[in-house]
């Protein structure tokens, strides 16, 4: 059970990176951050069955971050979407060369 | 009977995950995510953390998607459906990119089949010793209680920050 939770883990960690390489809209690109969060969070439950419960703790403190995170992140995108009109990250080029 | 389970919510997990990225709309996107994360938690419960599937479902599934359902909908997104997707050479790229990772993560877990440790047996008689939530609480509020009182540090900052951000005029 645990090979195939971190198999499984690797699986949804490399699915939400593959998103957050060709997707445009920045919600998207944001929700697949969370998917690679929670990618890592299965991995981390599933290494709690062998290194004892400390795992699981690590798992509560990451969701913590990860809600902050997405507070932020998505008053980033608001203020940003205030500017621009649009989510599109091509449209963010200033820093652009 | 667990295998089985494990192997249906495996495949629920994957299936959303592929949705998330591929599905046209934000919301639809929004949706996959949904199923993916409950997905998640009857893999969490199969793992006897029980806590964390509730609060996966409670917490992720219902506050933060909800947070995301709301900035969808208050900036009106999804109604253009133009393709979103990038193509030709960056997609090629990020496919090879996500494969070597892939390669990386199968190479570490194929030559290492991993079995039931140690762990499990405490984490089982925490459960049995304290209740569910009882086993992480007890660790939580005497290990690990500084960081704990951090999150709430951090938890603050994230409000004062948020709100500072997303004002009208700053």
């Amino acid at each position: 059970m645990i090979t195939e939770a971190l198999v499984l883990s690797a699986i949804l960690f490399v699915i939400g990176t593959f998103g957050v390489l060709v997707r445009r809209n920045a919600m998207i690109m944001f929700l697949c951050i969370e998917l690679q969060l929670n990618a890592v969070n299965l991995s981390f439950v599933a290494f709690s069955r062998l290194f004892g419960i400390e795992g699981q703790i690590f798992v509560f403190f990451v969701m913590t971050v990860a809600a902050a995170e997405a507070a932020v992140g998505l008053a980033i995108i608001i203020s940003i979407f205030r500017h621009y009109e649009t989510v599109n990250v091509d449209s963010f080029n200033l820093l652009k060369w | 009977m667990a295998p089985v389970l494990f192997y249906m919510f495996a495949g629920l997990a994957i299936g959303g995950a592929i949705g998330v990225v591929m599905a046209k709309s934000p919301i639809g996107s929004l949706l996959f995510m949904v199923t993916t994360l409950g997905a998640m938690a009857g893999t969490f419960v199969l793992l006897e953390a029980h806590f964390l599937a509730a609060i996966q479902i409670i917490v992720y599934a219902g506050a933060i998607m909800v947070l995301f359902l709301f900035v969808i909908m208050l900036l009106n997104l999804g109604h253009d459906y133009q393709k979103d997707l990038k193509g030709g050479a960056f997609a090629v790229m990020s496919f090879g990119v996500t494969g070597v990772i892939a390669g990386f993560l199968a190479q570490e877990l194929g030559t290492t089949g991993i079995q039931d440790g140690p762990g499990g047996a405490s984490i089982d008689a925490l459960i049995a010793e304290h209740g569910a939530v009882g086993a992480i609480a007890t660790e939580l509020y005497t290990t690990y209680v500084v960081p704990f009182e951090i999150t709430g540090i951090l938890l603050l900052v994230a409000i004062v920050g948020a709100l500072v951000l997303a004002k009208k005029e700053v």
